[in-house]
């Protein structure tokens, strides 16, 4: 598999809340390669706490993308940025502000889904793609596949949105609020000036943890963990919890935690009118997927989505595949999403080239 | 239903589409018609599937299918949104036929709908001769076990397109690999009806 770590830098990002982010700097990798009609480019857009490090050795969907899988590196030319307002390349509030020489901080301006995909956007015209034969993510990652089928809908012949929303409901806010209370409560958090001090580490912690949590499902708990013992006083899953939260501590920001997760509270595709009236005339093919056990995510919010578009009669597939991982599956239960993927990029790839 | 007759219903429905149309497919399975459709008459079809790994394959296919009930399936979609709503096979396992048929009729323009003839003449001398509900090759599960809840003939269907109002445009008749002109009812084991009207 061909692969490229690689950085960008633009000159200025115009931001929904009307600032300008000037220069803004964009990490991505892709892998496989671009063919000479450009017409085979996959954008792969991560969740939450993802990165632009996709697939290979410790990629968060190697299990999804490379040579035979379902986004075929021997087929498609795969691209993978770090959103804005992360914290693993791409600017973000742990960035230095050029205006004064230190990092932003809580004064980084507060971003957008639709931000973070106007960045993407840019980095495609960067590499003179003109119409992506598809977008897919999960969670955080589906949200960025609609927003750009929503705003882009001429340069994508396809969305595959997985596990996801339009908007959060009031459950998936809280959580987040649990996250972002958690940190701001460390003391070491410190208003968020805490670059080149210790780290609110406890506080992020114990955000990651809450997160945890909701990404499983009841029966994947109990079949890891049970009520097995670590050790004669802790319990396997707090151990493996506590592992997790303070694994996470080491590789990201929790000022990006704040930002990103308010990114995707406020996500709310319904606030630009009806979700009907949002695609009509939307010539994308479109892909969404469930999963049974994922209750963060679950189906009824993907059914909002199929039933709008439906209602417009575009052209939509929907499975609601049976999976016991919980919202997790996406990433680790590939087997099923791994098949209807596969089948309907090919189709998309024979249309699209027919068309052409 | 499907599997037991394999493709030949869908040689019949193949002949009444037009090509270049916008079809429907209600009840797709894996979505084999819609394949053959698309290949054959470049066709811009939709499925409606129930069953999970059905759905996974019909997509793996590049069929643009949706999982869920096809009975309230219908009701999403726009007004005559397409050329021909298919249901082939099914109509005997719908819980309410009539509400389906006039959600057929309320998004496309046309409705197809093949059905096995529960007048054909083995049906009849089987309940005839052994007293018991009928097993044959067109009606091949035990009472207990079939998903089949409403038994109707040619002429039952054709009564309720009189009744309704509605106009059949087309209509086939099957037996074997033949087609079937003489005493349908009698003689057909499927029948295939393509019908316009308001739905």
């Amino acid at each position: 598999m061909v692969t490229e770590v690689a950085s960008r830098t633009f000159d200025r990002l115009e931001l929904d809340s009307g600032i300008t982010l000037a220069p803004v700097e964009v990490a991505y990798e892709t892998y496989g390669e671009l063919n000479a009609d450009r017409s085979n480019a996959v954008m792969v857009t991560h969740a939450f706490s993802g990165d632009a490090h996709a697939a290979g050795e410790g990629g968060w969907w190697s299990t999804m993308i490379g040579p035979g899988k379902a986004f075929d590196t021997d087929k498609y030319f795969v691209i993978c940025s770090n959103v804005l307002g992360g914290c693993r390349g791409t600017t973000g509030p742990g960035s230095i502000n050029p205006e004064t020489g230190c990092p932003w901080a809580m004064s980084f301006p507060q971003v957008t889904i639709a931000d973070m995909v106007r960045l993407q956007k840019m980095l495609i015209d960067h590499m003179g793609i003109g119409r992506l034969l598809t977008v897919s993510g999960g969670s955080m990652g589906g949200m960025q596949a609609l927003e750009w089928a929503a705003t882009y809908p001429d340069r994508v012949a396809s969305a595959i949105p997985i596990a996801t929303t339009a908007r959060h409901s009031a459950q998936q806010i809280a959580f987040n609020e649990v996250g972002r209370q958690a940190i701001m409560a460390d003391p070491d958090w410190n208003g968020g000036n805490y670059y080149g001090a210790r780290l609110p580490g406890r506080g992020l912690a114990v955000a990651r943890m809450v997160g945890h949590i909701t990404y499983m499902s009841d029966e994947s708990m109990r079949e890891k963990f049970g009520r097995k013992l670590r050790t004669p006083d802790q319990f396997e899953v707090e151990s493996y919890l506590k592992y997790r939260g303070y694994k996470f501590v080491d590789r990201f920001d929790a000022n990006s935690y704040i930002y990103i997760t308010r990114a995707m509270d406020t996500f709310d595709l319904t606030q630009r009118g009806a979700l009907q009236t949002l695609f009509e005339l939307n010539k994308a093919r479109f892909l969404l997927i469930s999963f049974t056990s994922d209750w963060l995510y679950p189906p009824y919010q993907s059914l909002e989505i199929v039933k709008a578009l439906r209602g417009r009669n575009c052209d939509v597939a929907y499975c609601n595949l049976d999976a016991r991982y919980g919202h997790d599956s996406f990433l680790v239960e590939v087997e099923q999403q791994t098949e209807v993927v596969r089948g309907f990029l090919a189709s998309t790839f024979r249309e699209a080239a027919a068309n052409a | 239903m499907r599997k037991v007759y394999g493709r030949r219903d869908f040689a019949i429905i193949g002949e009444l589409i037009e090509p270049r149309t916008r079809v429907l497919d209600l009840g797709c399975g894996e979505g084999e018609l819609l394949a053959w459709l698309k290949e054959n008459k470049q066709v811009d079809g939709r499925g409606v599937e129930m069953e999970g790994a059905r759905v996974q394959k019909a997509i793996a296919r590049g069929a643009s299918v949706y999982q869920g009930d096809l009975e309230s399936a219908v009701e999403d979609y726009p007004d005559k949104a397409f050329d021909y709503v298919i249901l082939s096979q099914t109509l005997q396992e719908t819980r309410y036929p009539l509400r389906v048929l006039n959600g057929m009729l309320r998004v496309g323009k046309r409705a197809v709908v093949a059905f096995p003839n529960f007048g054909h003449y083995s049906v009849r001398l089987a309940w005839l001769l052994t007293g018991r509900a009928p097993r044959t090759d067109l009606f091949p599960y035990d009472w207990f076990d079939s998903p089949n809840i409403h038994f109707l003939t040619v002429l039952d269907f054709e009564a309720l397109v009189a009744k309704q109002g509605w106009k059949v445009e087309r209509k086939i008749f099957v037996a074997g690999a033949r087609q079937v002109t003489w005493m349908p009812n009698l003689m057909a084991e499927i029948a295939v009806f393509e019908v316009s009207g308001q739905g």
